[in-house]
């Protein structure tokens, strides 16, 4: 039967904040490619169908218990490991890095899921496991395991960018799950330790991004050319901005990959230091709601599973304008919402719809 | 568990939170102090920048690495060629832009849009090479209507050379333009559509030393994309030098004497397994390729009857007929079932069961020892020999020489040939062995199957009292501030135990076929030098019998005999193994001998005798 509670418990402003994320995004989009020639469906259209079907997903997810995912959290996981693997097995190679399953109709990305699985799947474990005195060592060996498989199988393809991301997720759950400050020291040198060896195992071409963000003049036709150009159009757009579709940094074709990971640096000539510090609000708003719907949430289950899905926002906004502003190395992670891309939107509404779940269940017991 | 039995605690979970929302706020606050720096604080800057924001890099094309022999001749070079590239983002109409230049270029059209297209997966700032090595007249036609040509520019490419043409081009391999796949495995290290990478030999194997860094100008430049002012400029940095292992004049003279044939030639050191020469001849001339090779001329590299593209002194499978026989001499001395004072009546047939098989020497040899059927090639002796010793052993002793095997040579698609055994037949043809083909394998006929470079390591393991060695290529690689960044060094294989003094009576056997009166390795004979060898004559066919009373010049090319063979020099204290084997040349002994002496000679530093022209060569 269904309860008349939820709709009125429905998160209007979550909902509202993400739409309007959404459609800044597509103008901006729009602007972005507008000089493109060639026919075809013109991106910014593509973008807003894959909103729509990314919004009706969302509102799929309402309408079922998000508590059911509590149940179902390890067989996504084991259906989702065994994707990662087939990936390995069959999946289709483009430039070199193999991350996608050809399902005829369109192309997997098992490793973009593994996001959201493993927030399922951490979820799970901590509501059932957990106290939060502190964990130890020993009780965080489940976790890591379940961590470090898919993580491997990522890095295999290779995908440093998604690999970091499931990481840095799951990373937040732990520590909001609680650990114990022994613990969190011998946690803190582990990782010191793995980012040192673990400079040994990335990709040459990896390396290199990270000796050009270092030093963007390095490599000044690669993806130095992206951090420079990129710092020009949003530093040209100064205080103002230049104006929606004025944007003479994107418009001339100087900035790469303008529609997708570096959609943020038209938005910031476009619509100058006044756009950003707004469109930064927004998403800073998207976060904080997010933790307040963790911190309201009915049961502890919800409650990770909120934590865990800002959290991958937070990542997701974090590395991308990190990027773009020239504060990260490029990893090539897109803006939730606003980069164009099916993929990245479907999974932000999937995200989006996990939230808005526990956020209309939260009187419900 | 009840889930929520600790859900009790959550008020203490208010501290966590505010971590949270703490942490999302500061780092969100450094987000946007990044941002005012550069957009309110560094504004002007940036716009000063973004107002004439013409500034572009432009690469300028490495060298690749020269090549040089074990001395330091220099065998591939590069030399200056232009280029016509595309730099897209410039280009306002791209279908007129095709059409003028494919008549400047007086090129295809389809070629130049095919580059282009290719270029498409590239940023746009990358300019995208169309045509190469532009003559210059039609390079002043380009230059002269630049005006009309928006996005177009030249740009100096460095092009291979090759200062001895055909020689030792399989070694080389050739250039081609880099494909999709190619720019997929390579990405990351900075190839562009239209690039030009190794498809085979050397330029393949040591693409990653070869290829070089490329080089930039930072130029600036007005809205239509010309060329202002230079701004910056970061020389490129030429692909390393590698010296290869060969000897030049030994190369040379190799390829000389089988000039006309179709076969190859290689020499080893038999101290060290380094390839002094590989020679396969018809060969091509790799710089059709360095500017990209035509259709036509492709088609008529790859219609040719005589496969000038395939390197056959490793593709190349052949039976090694006689020169085998050193095989299965070891092979049956070892096994103790014939000692070097065996002796074998050969009447000029060998009768196995109801079937006869035939000596070369239809009226025989009369008795005959290791010796004397080694120096004279007598067939009967091995047959004898061969049938007593068992296929197994025969392809065991064949198996320690590497036959059967890939060698390991730095170059690509090196085939295994074939060392047959019982279980081989068994499983390949569902068949049982039969002696009948054990007394054929003894002289190295039937399934047995070698390439030239299998001979010639085999020989050198003779050569160098039984030590298998890995045939190598490259002598270095060395940067050009002096670092090495590979150096061969002697690798052994296996060590082959012939027992007590068996390899001494082959050898002493060996060179007797040489030099001996009677022997029919006489043509590969030295004043100076003691030379061991071995013969062989291979049929290709049994012999139809309307060929069969035909002198050579009246039996068809196609039906001709291989003619092969295999030596090493100084008899007494080896340093140079040969073998030798022309497709088709009908006699070891009177072909593919003074090839090898040819070869020795340039090796010792003696002049050289060219071998005749081969007859009947270009007429059937």
């Amino acid at each position: 039967m269904f309860d008349r509670r939820l709709l009125l418990n429905f998160d209007w402003t979550l909902l509202l904040t993400v739409c309007a994320l959404a459609l800044i995004g597509t103008a901006s989009l729009h602007s972005a490619t507008s000089g493109w020639s060639g026919g075809g469906t013109p991106l910014y259209l593509k973008q807003l169908s894959w909103f729509g079907i990314g919004l009706v997903l969302a509102l799929l997810i309402c309408c079922f218990d998000y508590r059911h995912l509590e149940h179902l959290g390890f067989h996504f996981f084991a259906i989702n490991l065994a994707l990662l693997v087939a990936v390995l097995l069959f999946g289709k190679t483009t430039m070199g890095a193999t991350r996608w399953l050809d399902l005829g109709f369109f192309n997997l990305q098992p490793s973009e899921i593994m996001k959201v699985v493993i927030i399922i799947t951490f979820a799970r474990y901590f509501s059932r496991n957990g106290h939060f005195r502190g964990h130890t060592l020993r009780e965080l060996l489940v976790p890591f395991a379940l961590l470090v498989v898919p993580v491997v199988l990522v890095l295999k393809q290779p995908d440093l960018g998604t690999a970091l991301l499931i990481l840095f997720i799951a990373v937040v759950m732990v520590l909001f799950a609680g650990i114990s400050r022994g613990v969190l020291v011998l946690l803190i040198l582990l990782a010191m330790l793995g980012a040192g060896s673990g400079w040994f195992m990335l990709h040459d071409y990896q390396k290199e991004r990270i000796y050009t963000f270092l030093n963007p003049e390095r490599d000044p036709l690669g993806s130095g050319y992206h951090i420079i150009q990129s710092k020009i159009a949003i530093g040209s757009g100064g205080t103002l901005g230049k104006g929606f579709m004025q944007g003479t940094q994107s418009q001339l074709s100087f900035l790469p990959e303008r529609h997708t990971d570096f959609a943020f640096s038209v938005f910031a000539e476009e619509w100058g230091f006044a756009g950003c510090l707004l469109l930064l609000l927004l998403y800073l708003f998207l976060i904080v709601w997010g933790i307040s719907i963790a911190r309201r949430a009915a049961d502890r289950f919800g409650m990770f599973l909120a934590v865990g899905v800002t959290a991958m926002l937070f990542w997701h906004i974090v590395v991308n304008l990190g990027m773009v502003i020239g504060l990260l190395p490029v990893v090539g992670v897109p803006l939730p919402l606003f980069s164009y891309g099916g993929t990245s939107m479907v999974t932000t509404m999937i995200g989006a719809g996990l939230l808005l779940n526990v956020s209309m269940r939260r009187f419900m017991f | 568990m009840n889930p929520n039995s600790a859900w009790s605690d959550k008020p203490d979970l208010t501290k966590r939170f505010l971590a949270l929302l703490l942490v999302a706020v500061a780092v969100f606050l450094l987000l946007l102090l990044r941002l005012w720096n550069l957009q309110v604080i560094n504004a002007e800057r940036y716009q000063a920048l973004s107002e004439r924001n013409r500034i572009r890099y432009m690469p300028i094309a490495a060298p690749r690495g020269p090549i040089y022999d074990r001395d330091g001749h220099l065998l591939v070079d590069n030399r200056p060629a232009f280029g016509v590239s595309v730099m897209r983002q410039d280009v306002d109409d791209r279908d007129r832009l095709l059409e003028r230049l494919s008549v400047y270029l007086e090129a295809d059209r389809e070629q130049l849009e095919g580059r282009l297209t290719a270029g498409r997966r590239f940023p746009f700032y990358r300019p995208v090479p169309l045509a190469d090595d532009v003559s210059r007249d039609l390079l002043e036609r380009v230059q002269e209507n630049s005006l009309d040509l928006h996005g177009v520019l030249i740009e100096v490419q460095p092009l291979r050379s090759y200062p001895y043409e055909e020689a030792a081009a399989h070694i080389f391999g050739y250039l081609g333009e880099i494909t999709d796949r190619e720019l997929a495995r390579f990405q990351g290290r900075g190839y562009r559509p239209g690039d030009f990478v190794g498809k085979t030999g050397m330029e393949q194997t040591l693409e990653s030393y070869l290829r070089g860094t490329a080089g930039q100008r930072l130029v600036e430049v007005d809205v239509l994309g010309k060329e202002l002012r230079v701004l910056q400029v970061q020389d490129p940095v030429p692909g390393n030098k590698v010296y290869l292992t060969l000897r030049r004049d030994v190369q040379l003279a190799a390829e000389r004497a089988l000039r006309g044939h179709a076969g190859s030639a290689v020499a080893l050191d038999v101290r060290t397994g380094e390839v002094l020469a590989l020679a396969s001849l018809p060969s091509f001339n790799p710089a059709l390729f360095a500017r990209g090779i035509s259709g036509s001329e492709w088609l008529e590299l790859l219609q040719n009857p005589r496969h000038p593209l395939q390197n056959k002194a490793i593709k190349g499978q052949y039976p090694p007929a006689s020169t085998f026989k050193i095989v299965t001499a070891l092979a049956a001395l070892r096994a103790g079932v014939a000692t070097p004072n065996t002796r074998v009546e050969c009447t000029g047939r060998f009768t196995l069961g109801n079937h006869e098989f035939r000596c070369w020497k239809r009226t025989g040899h009369g008795v005959t020892d290791l010796r004397k059927a080694m120096r004279e090639s007598c067939d009967v002796w091995f047959y004898k020999v061969g049938l007593d010793l068992g296929i197994d052993r025969l392809a065991e002793m064949g198996q320690e020489f590497g036959l059967g095997q890939s060698l390991g040579i730095e170059l690509a698609g090196e085939k295994e040939g074939l060392m047959p055994t019982r279980a081989w037949k068994r499983q390949r043809m569902g068949a049982p062995w039969y002696d009948g083909e054990t007394v054929i394998a003894a002289i190295g006929q039937g399934f047995v199957l070698t390439t030239p470079l299998q001979l010639a390591v085999l020989t050198a393991a003779v050569a160098n009292g039984g030590e298998l060695l890995q045939p190598q290529l490259v002598k270095r690689v060395e940067g050009w501030d002096g670092q090495v960044f590979r150096e061969a060094r002697p690798e052994i294989i296996r060590k082959i135990d012939f027992g007590d003094g068996n390899l001494a009576a082959v050898r002493r056997s060996l060179e007797a076929a040489v030099n001996e009166p009677q022997a029919t390795g006489r043509a590969s004979r030295l004043e100076s030098v003691r030379v061991a060898g071995k013969t062989g004559t291979a049929q290709v066919v049994r012999l139809r019998d309307e060929h069969r009373d035909r002198t050579v010049k009246e039996t068809p090319y196609r039906f001709r005999d291989h003619a092969l063979f295999v030596a090493y020099a100084p008899a007494d204290d080896p340093e140079i193994a040969v073998a030798v084997v022309v497709e088709h040349g009908q006699s070891g002994g009177g072909t593919a001998a003074p090839i090898a002496r040819a070869m020795l000679e340039a090796y010792f530093g003696l002049p050289v005798t060219e071998p005749a022209a081969p007859a009947g060569f270009y007429g059937d």
